[in-house]
């Protein structure tokens, strides 16, 4: 299992990268920042797993949260509300 | 599901005909055998919604329990005897002042365990990409209006966890056994689109 770098509270920021193959980052929140809501564990890397690899190391996975009028320019709900995502640790860099 | 004339010659559709084959295949190869489909079938029209009102009447009504749930999902379904294999369950709760609601919109991840198969509109593309930009006009399109003052979180369920929401518990509910509250929780107040039904309220 590789150690986990962030804790609850963090600031993080999505990487904007758009590499081909199996993803579970959404397109739509490349490149976004938010902020730690806890880590969930470790888990086999998907993106190896769609490979037939083993996927090991086990990746960090936290959810993280994001503020949606940061998300969407023209989000036209309350300032307040987020979306909370699962993000493994290798796209997250300290924002 | 629409009537159907039994006797008149029906063709599959493309999917009918695709699941067809494969499980013919799997069967002839002897990787499954129609016993362990049947099985598995059976077993997936067990698992209904009712599981997981089960686990919030239950916390619902100890505050103690209710604590362990946020905390650790999986482990406190376990407690009620449901097992959630390959499962890690986050149970996100409604209070006042925050509405939770969830989508999957890299693919139709749903907690089977505890609410069975999922219904159509939680795979329609017009919820997975429309529920994480406009929560609040979808909502409203579910009849349901969330003040401006509430929060609103959408959880995208896009790797290893699933998500249930905790619904608020609702008014006039004061000694209810377990049981009863449980009648009042349906499988969308569990994905967080609606609300539990209320007392008083038909089935």
């Amino acid at each position: 299992m590789i150690p986990p770098r962030f804790k609850t509270g963090d600031r993080v920021r999505v990487m904007k990268s758009y590499p081909p193959g199996h993803l579970r980052t959404p397109y739509y929140i490349r490149g976004c920042e938010g902020e730690v809501e806890r880590l969930c564990g470790a888990f086999p890397n998907p993106e190896e797993l769609a490979q037939m690899r083993d996927g090991l190391p086990a990746q960090p996975l936290y959810r993280v949260r994001f503020r949606q009028s940061e998300v969407w320019p023209d989000y036209r709900g309350a300032a307040a509300d987020v979306v909370e995502i699962e993000i493994y640790q290798h796209w997250l860099e300290p924002a | 599901m629409a009537k159907r004339d039994l006797g008149k010659y029906q063709p599959l559709s493309y999917f009918q005909l695709m699941e067809a084959s494969l499980r013919e295949l799997l069967v002839e190869k002897r990787i499954v055998t129609e016993a362990q489909i049947a099985a598995e079938v059976e077993d997936m029209r067990g698992r209904t919604p009712e599981r997981g009102a089960r686990v919030v009447a239950h916390a619902w009504s100890d505050t103690a329990y209710k604590k362990r749930l946020l905390e650790n999902g999986t482990r406190a379904c376990e407690e009620l005897g449901l097992e959630v294999p390959a499962l890690k369950l986050v149970v996100v709760e409604n209070t006042p002042q925050v509405h939770n609601a969830i989508v999957c919109t890299l693919c139709s991840c749903y907690p089977r365990m505890l609410l069975g198969i999922p219904p159509d509109w939680y795979k329609s593309r017009n919820y997975r990409s429309r529920m994480v930009r406009e929560p609040r006009t979808v909502l409203a399109e579910f009849g349901l209006k969330i003040p401006r003052s509430v929060q609103i979180r959408v959880h995208d369920s896009t790797a290893d966890m699933r998500y249930l929401v905790l619904p608020m518990r609702p008014e006039g509910t004061e000694g209810w056994s377990e049981e009863r509250l449980a009648a009042l929780v349906t499988r969308d107040s569990m994905i967080g689109v609606s609300l539990p039904k209320r007392p008083g309220t038909r089935p």
